[in-house]
């Protein structure tokens, strides 16, 4: 890992407009990604997670989505959320790759893989059909995929859940992409073949020195795999660092309720651990720090000013003004 | 946002506030009345034939000109519009009611009476409609009575599949279910609860199998195997004109308009109810 | 290639349907009231020529037998003569085939050609004044009554401007694609106006899909997105609706060969029942119900060809 960022998301924010209202989804989210880092994004569903990743792409499912402001700055200084339709195409695949959640729908049923991948190919490489098709291999066999020569010409549907998911990796690899952003590649996979998918993807980030974005819900596999941490919460980043500072010594009330109901967690109980109420719809955010319906160490500042993004440590951020295991300072 | 394609989730927007269900109503509505009020509207009798004013161009003693034998057009079209509508509701009805209880016999009680059902069914779907049709009318004569006859036999198995299929659906739901373990009866049950439900999606069919009917009915006209001559028919009339295109052409092309906004009234209507209701085609 | 097993095993599945063909046909012409080997043979004919009709069709046996008369000489290819052509029937419907598979074959090129660049402009630009006009256009294009197209086509393109003929077939090759153009076009515009409907729904859902973000995650321009991941994927319900309105284009081409005079099946038909050349009628529309599901069952295979996760 090295220290320059190949990735700088700054102050993101994403509005839903419909009806002549306008509601804040994603509200001014910042993180850094190095080169080498596998950054994971905590939160439930619904928290914006998914949809930064997407808005940093520039692929909101819907023209009522829009960016409202911040910068997505790549490690040559562009700025993606600025760069013509012409530009966004070398961008996409060619930098900055991208997986999902579920590989059935997110290939095209009715072409081969093997097309699929040659077809990114040559366009991001402008190489002949023959070269292309070499290439193509090559990225299936280092995915992990037996048999690439017979297996290119495979479709979708003929894969199992986990070899479908190496398929989209290949897809998402095809044009040597610095970053991968991974929607939850595992969500919908059991738990041996998730176990295989998180090796292969480090494997890639230590072979290849991809920089990885791991979208989950799962504390566990951040765990695993994960060198930092974001935590989201209705639309805003609440805490952020390294992954042992975040999970070891979670600062955030949010993620500290995250930690406990993971089972087995320390100071567990045996007991299934929830966090009380329900996350906030985008309608209805609750003013001042979003999470204070459902903390229990809310007070009258906390619902009247939101609290912010501020290093707690060297490298660890946190977004509460009564921080867990810190002594509450008055703010003026 | 610039990046995709400016796809939205919302159903399209017709242009200003007219919806296609307002519109196709007042289509249909105004074809009513006119229909309704044909003897008023009419400046001249339909089939009263003037030969002092043969082939005679639009204008204003007649606004849509005069065919072959003097007869007024624009009388003739608004006369029609009796006849047409005629055709379009009972060529409608018929395979409704025949369509419909024989679908949810076949649905309700499943097993064999659904299999010979099926099995009917895939035969008669197999023939070309109006081929079929066609066929019946050779047997019992051409005329809007045998028009119906034929519309009812071979109209039935849209309406049967459409109500089958709603059944199976409905059969299993948690209604049904709830129904049938309170002790109600099959028929009951059959035709309180389900047909309800299921009976929905075939009225917004109806409405686009108003169009096909009419067309059909005009066609079959125009061939000369239904509403037969003099009586003023759209079909008919077209077929009367066409010998007369190159130096009379008003005699075939108001006829022809006056079917496309008719088909367009029920086309909407289709659309709009569609959209109101939720149910797809 | 298991998934082209139902190939060899769906013929034998056509029986009922092909049978139940057999038996509508056989009762419909059997219910014309009045002697059967009259009605058949048509008032003007001879004592022994009915005799040889009612020999050759059982007609003095009872009813059942009279079917298994009627499928045996059916597997012979003897549908019976025509009064009119005084031939047989199956080789007078044979001399009309071709202008009515060139009718119909050309009318599906034309819809598509007519209906895949429409869909795609509406739904690419959807709620624009383009997408409003082609909804507005093909919604009321399925009201169009086929026969009246045709007329005011003819109106416009043969009397007007020349362009094509106004009626016949033509004997060359030239001949017969400048006669057979205004028909295709009308059948091919009233048939345009169903798939523009329905493949402009079916590109607007395909255009959200997963598989399409994911294309435009991987960096393609829209362009290629839309015409190679989008339209194929589009293409594939289509196809199905394409086979479903076989029986509807048939019937269409019945009516568009009468007002062309084109001397085609439909043309026959339409004679057969204006001169009660019964055996004509009943072999015609035998004829035209298996073909329909012979279209139906190559449907099927081409499904499968073109979507790789249909299984039959």
């Amino acid at each position: 890992m090295t220290d320059a960022p190949i990735l700088t998301v700054n102050n993101l924010s994403v509005a839903y407009e419909g009806g002549g209202t306008s509601h804040t989804i994603i509200d001014g989210v910042s993180f850094t990604l190095r080169r080498g880092e596998i950054l994971g994004i905590v939160g439930e569903s619904g928290s914006g997670k998914s949809m930064t990743c997407r808005a940093l792409m520039r692929l909101l499912p819907s023209s009522r989505l829009r960016v409202t402001g911040g910068s997505v700055w790549l490690e040559d200084g562009r700025d993606v959320l600025s760069l013509s339709q012409g530009e966004l195409t070398q961008v996409r695949g060619r930098r900055i790759g991208m997986i999902f959640q579920n590989p059935a729908s997110h290939l095209d049923p009715v072409m081969s893989i093997g097309r699929q991948i040659a077809e990114s190919i040559r366009h991001h490489r402008k190489i002949g059909r023959k070269e292309a098709w070499a290439r193509m291999l090559d990225i299936l066999r280092q995915v992990g995929i037996p048999d690439p020569e017979s297996r290119a010409n495979a479709y979708t549907h003929e894969f199992s859940g986990g070899m479908r998911q190496r398929a989209m990796i290949a897809v998402a690899l095809a044009c040597d992409p610095d970053i991968l952003i991974a929607d939850e590649p595992t969500t919908a996979l059991d738990v041996t073949v998730q176990a295989q998918i998180l090796r292969l993807l480090q494997q890639l980030r230590d072979e290849r020195g991809l920089s990885i974005i791991f979208i989950t819900h799962d504390l566990g596999v951040v765990y695993q795999l994960c060198d930092t941490v974001a935590v989201m919460y209705a639309g805003r980043l609440c805490e952020y660092g390294a992954m042992h500072e975040v999970i070891h010594r979670p600062r955030h009330h949010y993620t500290a309720g995250l930690v406990a109901c993971q089972p087995g967690s320390e100071g567990g109980t045996g007991r299934v651990h929830t966090i009380p109420g329900q996350p906030p719809s985008p309608g209805d955010m609750p003013p001042g720090c979003r999470f204070h319906p459902r903390c229990g160490a809310a007070d009258a500042l906390c619902a009247a000013r939101q609290p912010p993004l501020r290093e707690t440590h060297e490298g660890h951020a946190c977004a509460c003004h009564h921080p867990v295991g810190i002594e509450a300072e008055a703010e003026a | 946002m610039s990046g995709t394609r400016a796809i939205s989730a919302r159903r399209i927007r017709w242009p200003g506030t007219v919806t296609p269900l307002v519109l196709g109503a007042a289509i249909l509505l105004t074809w009513l009345l006119i229909a309704l009020f044909a003897p008023l509207l009419a400046p001249y009798d339909p089939i009263y034939q003037d030969a002092a004013v043969r082939l005679q161009p639009p204008s204003w003693a007649h606004p849509l000109g005069t065919d072959n034998f003097g007869r007024d057009i624009l009388s003739r079209v608004i006369w029609a519009a009796r006849i047409d509508l005629q055709i379009a509701v009972f060529g409608v009805v018929f395979p409704f009611v025949i369509g419909t209880v024989a679908g949810s016999i076949s649905g309700f009680f499943g097993g064999w009476v659904d299999t010979i059902f099926m099995r009917v069914i895939d035969v008669v779907l197999a023939f070309p409609f109006l081929v079929l049709m066609l066929a019946i009318i050779t047997i019992t004569g051409p005329g809007l009575g045998s028009f119906y006859i034929a519309m009812a036999l071979v109209g039935w198995v849209s309406y049967a599949r459409l109500i089958r299929a709603q059944f199976l659906v409905l059969k299993n739901s948690d209604f049904a279910m709830a129904a049938v373990s309170l002790g109600y009866s099959n028929s009951r049950v059959m035709f309180r609860h389900i047909m309800p439900n299921a009976i929905l999606s075939s009225v917004v069919f109806s409405m686009s199998d108003a169009v096909l009917v009419l067309l059909n009915g005009a066609a079959i006209s125009y061939l000369g195997l239904g509403v037969q001559p003099p009586v003023a028919e759209w079909g008919i009339m077209i077929a009367e004109g066409q010998g007369f295109i190159t130096s009379a052409w008003w005699i075939t092309t108001f006829p022809g308009i006056a079917i496309v906004t008719l088909a367009m009234g029920f086309s909407l209507l289709a659309d709009g109810l569609g959209e109101a209701l939720g149910v797809r085609e | 290639m298991s998934r082209y097993r139902f190939v060899l095993y769906r013929p034998f599945q056509l029986i009922p349907v092909l049978i139940g063909i057999s038996i509508i046909t056989f009762v419909l012409i059997r219910s014309i009231p009045g002697d059967p080997a009259r009605v058949l043979l048509g008032p003007r004919t001879t004592e022994s020529a009915l005799a040889r009709v009612r020999e050759q069709f059982g007609l003095d046996e009872p009813l059942w037998l009279q079917y298994f008369y009627f499928v045996k000489n059916l597997f012979k290819g003897e549908l019976g003569k025509s009064i009119l052509y005084k031939v047989d029937v199956l080789k007078l419907i044979a001399t009309r085939i071709e202008p009515t598979l060139v009718l119909v074959i050309g009318s599906v090129l034309l819809a598509l050609l007519i209906a895949t660049p429409m869909a795609a402009i509406a739904a690419r630009r959807r709620g624009s004044w383009a997408d409003h006009l082609i909804r507005i256009i093909s919604t009321a294009g399925l009201g169009f009554p086929a026969f009246w197209l045709a007329i005011m086509l003819i109106l416009l393109f043969s009397v007007q401007l020349g362009w094509f003929p106004v009626t016949g077939y033509g004997r060359t090759f030239w001949e017969k694609v400048h006669h057979m153009t205004l028909p295709c076009l009308t059948t091919g515009l009233a048939l345009a106006a169903v798939l523009t409907r329905n493949l402009r729904a079916s590109i607007l859902a395909e255009l959200q899909s997963d598989q399409a973000t994911a294309a435009r995650a991987r960096g393609l321009p829209e362009n290629v997105v839309f015409w190679r991941h989008v339209v194929p994927n589009s293409l594939v319900p289509t196809v199905n609706l394409l086979a479903v309105n076989i029986g509807w284009l048939i019937s269409g081409s019945v009516v568009i060969e009468t007002v062309f005079a084109i001397p085609g099946m439909g043309q026959l038909l339409i004679r057969g029942i204006f001169t009660r050349d019964y055996m004509v009628v009943q072999g015609v529309a035998m004829v035209f119900a298996c073909a329909t599901v012979l279209v139906n069952f190559l449907a099927d295979i081409l499904t499968v060809t073109i979507d790789p996760r249909v299984k039959l």
